[in-house]
């Protein structure tokens, strides 16, 4: 394992359930990022590409495998310094924000919960990076359009300046014009912040404009890694890649 | 001069108005107060529950202010009057068999019924949901056994259990509280509960364990503020079943003690006389009649402003 790698899965196996309830929703899943990556992982709804970012964060326990961030191997448990370096960005910018809490009660705690300082100017220029002007800070969730939630979603996750971001489908739950803004902004903030992107989703478009490669997932299995170039030349090997690429056409 | 003051007092009022509204509020305190404005104007618009708050406000004044409207001592007793029909020897709602006066004895009333309404108020909806959010959200064993026990205190009725706990306890208002207390708890543990586990799963909750939070604050800032509408709303539309309760174990002689005027203690001693003396079981009666449902109008306005369901 070089130094420079970001994330990196081996043999990684993730189910729900126990006994005869328990199924399998990753089956040997192994892919290596290196640090300023942006890298896709693509398949149809239901393939586990999500539970694969639920592992890396904790919020899906059982698993077993290797998985480590950073180079360095992550057990069970993720403790606040994890939290510092790796953040997610959630699919439904309506269901990821507290109902009843303003925008800067979201990015004040996540501060105090990691005791930092200089709250105030942080949460300013942070709402600067992603857009969004100091007016919107003391606005609630309902005072704000799909978009600029998404943006305090973005927001949330790089006040801790990360060096890595989780997306789950960032932009699905938006109108196509507002997917175009966010996608840009999540582009230029890589760029600004020498940022590792891992980005689940199922619109290969997405993928091809943000990520430098990509996995495909069926059912649970990775069955090919590719780069974008040979997304792009359909110089694949997996007939199921072939059929996802051909569907996208 | 007048006319100049009325036209500031309207400017600052207009001013106030759209700061309170402004969808971009500049600090803290203006988005919370924002909220609170906002509710207020929707629980105005509902002139039922309006009234429902009126006479909870009056009640509180007649509590707060007892010496000072009441015409008579509530325990001065006088034979020689006793059981005058209302507006006769200067009593406006009559007097009991011992010649006490009806109208003081209500209004000193109104202090008990708010005693025991605000400690049943305060502590059954907490205990409900301090047990309610913990099941829910921490699951396994935990919530096994906290909602079985739940289950035991749900099957027994209400006033029976109560009547358990004062005859164990002893007779008295303080018991009397804390027999309801007992006794109301586990619906609101029911529905911090029911809450609790539709929030869990959401992705805010997610995001803030992504944050590094723990358990206890997630369940204390993130999960209790979610719940507490559902429960104050029930709690409202509960205080007239409450002050029933009370009412029924001070009928019983458990609650409140003679010679205090607690109004179920006071319909208890007219029952004797109710035949040829109406008022004196009527007027405490009619007394906890309107502020239960008082609270029922309350409960159901504040249903509308505050259930998140309900809004578009």
């Amino acid at each position: 394992m070089s130094n420079n790698s970001g994330i990196t899965l081996k043999d990684v196996s993730i189910w729900f359930g126990e006994g005869e309830d328990r199924v399998d929703a990753v089956i040997h899943a192994s892919f290596d990022i290196k640090k300023g990556d942006a890298f896709g992982l693509v398949g149809e709804s239901g393939s586990g590409k999500s539970t694969i970012l639920k592992a890396i964060t904790g919020l899906a326990q059982n698993w077993s495998g290797s998985i480590s961030v950073m180079g360095q191997d992550l057990g069970q448990q993720r403790s606040l310094e994890f939290y510092k370096t790796v953040q997610m960005v959630f699919q439904d910018p309506y269901a990821s924000l507290h109902p009843r809490h303003t925008v800067d009660h979201v990015l004040s705690e996540t501060l105090s919960l990691h005791n930092a300082d200089n709250v105030d100017h942080r949460i300013v220029s942070v709402l600067d990076d992603v857009g969004l002007g100091n007016t919107f800070r003391f606005r609630y969730p309902h005072q704000l359009s799909g978009g600029q939630r998404q943006r305090v979603a973005i927001a949330r996750a790089l006040i801790l300046e990360p060096a890595i971001l989780l997306l789950d489908e960032p932009t699905s739950a938006l109108d196509v014009s507002v997917q175009a803004e966010i996608l840009n902004l999540l582009t230029d903030l890589r760029e600004e912040h020498n940022l590792t992107y891992l980005m689940v989703s199922h619109d290969l478009a997405v993928v091809g404009h943000m990520c430098s490669s990509l996995a495909v997932m069926n059912l649970g299995e990775i069955v090919e890694v590719l780069s974008i170039e040979s997304m792009r030349t359909m110089t694949v090997e997996h007939p199921y890649t072939r059929q996802l690429l051909e569907a996208s056409v | 001069m007048t006319h100049n003051s009325e036209t500031a007092q309207n400017q600052h009022n207009q001013s106030l108005h759209s700061w309170l509204l402004s969808e971009t509020p500049t600090s803290r305190r203006q988005a919370k107060l924002s909220v609170i404005y906002h509710s207020w104007l929707a629980f105005k618009s509902n002139p039922m529950a309006m009234a429902g708050l009126v006479i909870l406000v009056l009640l509180l004044i007649c509590a707060a202010f007892a010496p000072f409207l009441t015409t008579h001592d509530p325990f001065e007793q006088d034979l020689a009057l006793g059981l005058s029909a209302p507006g006769e020897n200067g009593f406006w709602l009559g007097s009991d068999n011992l010649g006490r006066d009806i109208y003081s004895r209500l209004i000193y009333g109104s202090r008990i019924t708010l005693y025991i309404v605000t400690l049943v108020a305060v502590m059954a909806p907490i205990a409900g949901l301090f047990i309610g959010t913990l099941a829910g959200y921490l699951g396994g064993w935990l919530d096994f056994v906290l909602m079985r026990i739940t289950d035991i205190f749900l099957a027994f009725p209400r006033l029976i259990l109560a009547l358990a706990f004062v005859s164990v306890l002893g007779a008295g208002i303080e018991n009397a509280v804390l027999a309801i207390v007992l006794t109301a708890w586990p619906p609101y543990a029911r529905i911090a509960r029911a809450e609790t586990l539709t929030i869990r799963n959401a992705d805010f909750i997610s995001a803030v364990k992504l944050q590094g939070a723990g358990p206890l604050r997630i369940i204390v800032r993130h999960i209790w503020p979610l719940c507490i509408s559902s429960l104050v709303i029930r709690v409202t539309l509960d205080m007239a079943g409450i002050i029933l309760t009370a009412a029924g174990l001070g009928f019983l002689g458990l609650g409140a003690q003679p010679p205090s005027p607690e109004w179920g203690a006071m319909i208890s001693a007219g029952r004797k006389f109710i035949l040829y003396h109406w008022w004196v079981a009527t007027m405490p009666g009619l007394a906890i009649f309107v502020v239960s449902l008082a609270f029922n109008l309350l409960g159901d306005g504040l249903r509308d402003v505050l259930d998140p369901k309900g809004k578009s």
